[in-house]
């Protein structure tokens, strides 16, 4: 019997055949070491698991690498489940990875598990009790830490988007062992004393100790109690910590949180622009709708008597039709105006700033301002208003003419 | 013309129902005007609203008392 000849492909097909007829491949949970751990741009991550004598492959694809709560890292301990398959490419068996969690990690995840659902099954989750975001909020409560990046980042962005909104910082510790007390405090006291009408809690990347905090049941109940809405922003996108599931919004990031809590005035800008256009275009039609009535109602002979009243109707058309002109061209140059001609006018009509350069001003009498000469007469007693001061004096001679220039003249 | 400064977020409600109302059309002449010049302050006033914003940020400060006060916050600092 001749002895079959495969091609490449088809050997690594049949392998592939092979390995995954087996059910315990399906799933299987594999303790090892990261080692190579590579995260590409398409989400996806490469890494191997190791022992001291073997390596094995290992796929991470982006849906999965989302479920997973923590950054892994070469030589961390994991605990990997998942099913093992041939990659036909290459030739190579591995294993692709579901779910994976830090071996010594297990109790935190496991306490991770169990509270998530306690208060799911208590109805802290539930969609009914989600509180909506205001539009446009007058004043956010940012509870976290007031130094890193995090608070900066919020503080800039919301500032470039909506610098409407008034920022107050509440500082909290958002790691160890007082964060959780001191998160929960700080919301109540912006609930009690009606600091804000949002909150944003959260914190910067970090392990998944670091945020420990976020996951703590009275931070939880803290968050479900607050009367103001609250978004969550802990940590980086796959970090999934309870308050996100209490949390009104969750957001991935803090800056995220930013994005979501306020509305971006260039968008609103343009909206006011588009709505200008449409009254304008709205109250065209409607003159137009109604000039070409009167025209209908003219032509009809029953009504040609009343001409004249038409006539009159018709100017009040124009005369609406120019108010309407009138707005507008207001609007137009009001804005480009306005603030120009307050600071020119503020300078110009400033009396100070006149007698700053040198000049005075004469008084009479009864402190009215002297403006001619002919007003005056010799031995009459007059004030001199200086920029810091006045002076009283005596008229002595009096000369009509510029005498102003000739004394410029003489220098 | 306002009767009272409406907030922001009422002055875009409003301009959203006045530009509504004027463009179904079915209005007399001399409301529709109305209408039109009340929008087009709102237009006018959201946006002078939105170039005098300024961020404010402040810090919150806790008393041993338990009073609140509210400082101005500018830049980080630690704990």
């Amino acid at each position: 019997m001749e002895k079959e000849v495969f091609t490449v492909s088809r050997l690594n097909a049949l392998l592939k055949e092979c390995i995954e007829s087996v059910p315990v491949f399906h799933n299987v949970c594999v303790l090892g070491e990261v080692s190579n751990y590579k995260l590409y741009s398409s989400g996806h991550a490469y890494f191997s698991l190791k022992d001291a004598e073997s390596t094995l492959s290992c796929v991470l694809f982006k849906g999965n690498a989302r479920m997973v709560r923590f950054r892994p890292e070469n030589g961390m301990q994991v605990l990997a489940v998942g099913r093992v398959s041939v990659y036909p490419r290459d030739g190579k068996y591995q294993l692709y990875v579901n779910a994976m969690m830090p071996s010594g990690a297990g109790d935190l995840q496991a306490a991770f598990e169990q509270l998530k659902a306690k208060l799911d099954a208590e109805g802290l989750f539930s969609p009914e009790a989600k509180k909506p975001l205001p539009c446009f909020p007058a004043k956010i409560a940012l509870v976290t830490s007031p130094a890193g990046a995090a608070v900066r980042d919020m503080i800039r962005i919301l500032g470039v988007r909506w610098p409407r909104a008034e920022i107050l910082v509440v500082p909290v510790r958002v790691q160890g062992a007082e964060a959780p007390s001191e998160i929960c405090a700080a919301i109540r006291l912006v609930n009690e004393n009606h600091l804000a009408d949002l909150i944003i809690t959260g914190r910067g990347g970090g392990s998944m100790e670091d945020l420990w905090g976020f996951n703590d049941e009275r931070v939880a109940r803290a968050v479900f109690a607050s009367r103001i809405p609250v978004i969550s922003a802990v940590g980086h996108e796959p970090d999934v910590t309870i308050i996100d599931y209490v949390a009104d919004q969750r957001a991935s990031t803090p800056s995220n949180a930013a994005e979501i809590a306020v509305p971006d005035q260039a968008e609103i800008r343009s909206g006011l622009q588009n709505a200008g256009v449409r009254l304008w275009k709205a109250m065209e039609k409607k003159l137009d709708v109604s000039r070409k009535l009167l025209t209908s109602y003219a032509s009809r002979r029953v009504l040609s008597e009343a001409g004249e009243v038409l006539n009159l109707r018709r100017m009040d058309v124009d005369l609406l039709r120019e108010r309407l002109l009138f707005h507008q061209q207001r609007i137009l140059s009001a804005k480009k105006h306005h603030f120009s001609a307050l600071t020119a006018s503020l300078d110009a009509l400033s009396p100070l700033k006149v007698l700053s350069r040198g000049y005075t001003a004469a008084l009479d009498g009864e402190d009215r301002i002297v403006r001619s000469v002919t007003a005056l007469s010799p031995g009459e007693e007059i004030g001199l208003q200086f920029a810091d001061g006045r002076a009283e004096c005596t008229v002595n001679t009096l000369f009509t003419g510029k005498s102003f220039s000739t004394v410029f003249n003489k220098e | 013309m306002a009767k009272k400064k409406l907030s922001f977020e009422e002055s875009v409600r409003r301009l959203d129902e006045i530009v509504k109302h004027l463009e179904s059309g079915d209005l007399p002449l001399e409301e529709s005007l109305a209408l039109f010049e009340e929008g087009t302050h709102l237009v006018s006033s959201c946006n002078t609203m939105l170039d005098e914003a300024e961020q404010k940020v402040s810090i919150l400060r806790v008393g041993k008392d338990g009073s609140v006060r509210e400082e101005p916050f500018d830049g980080e600092e630690d704990l």
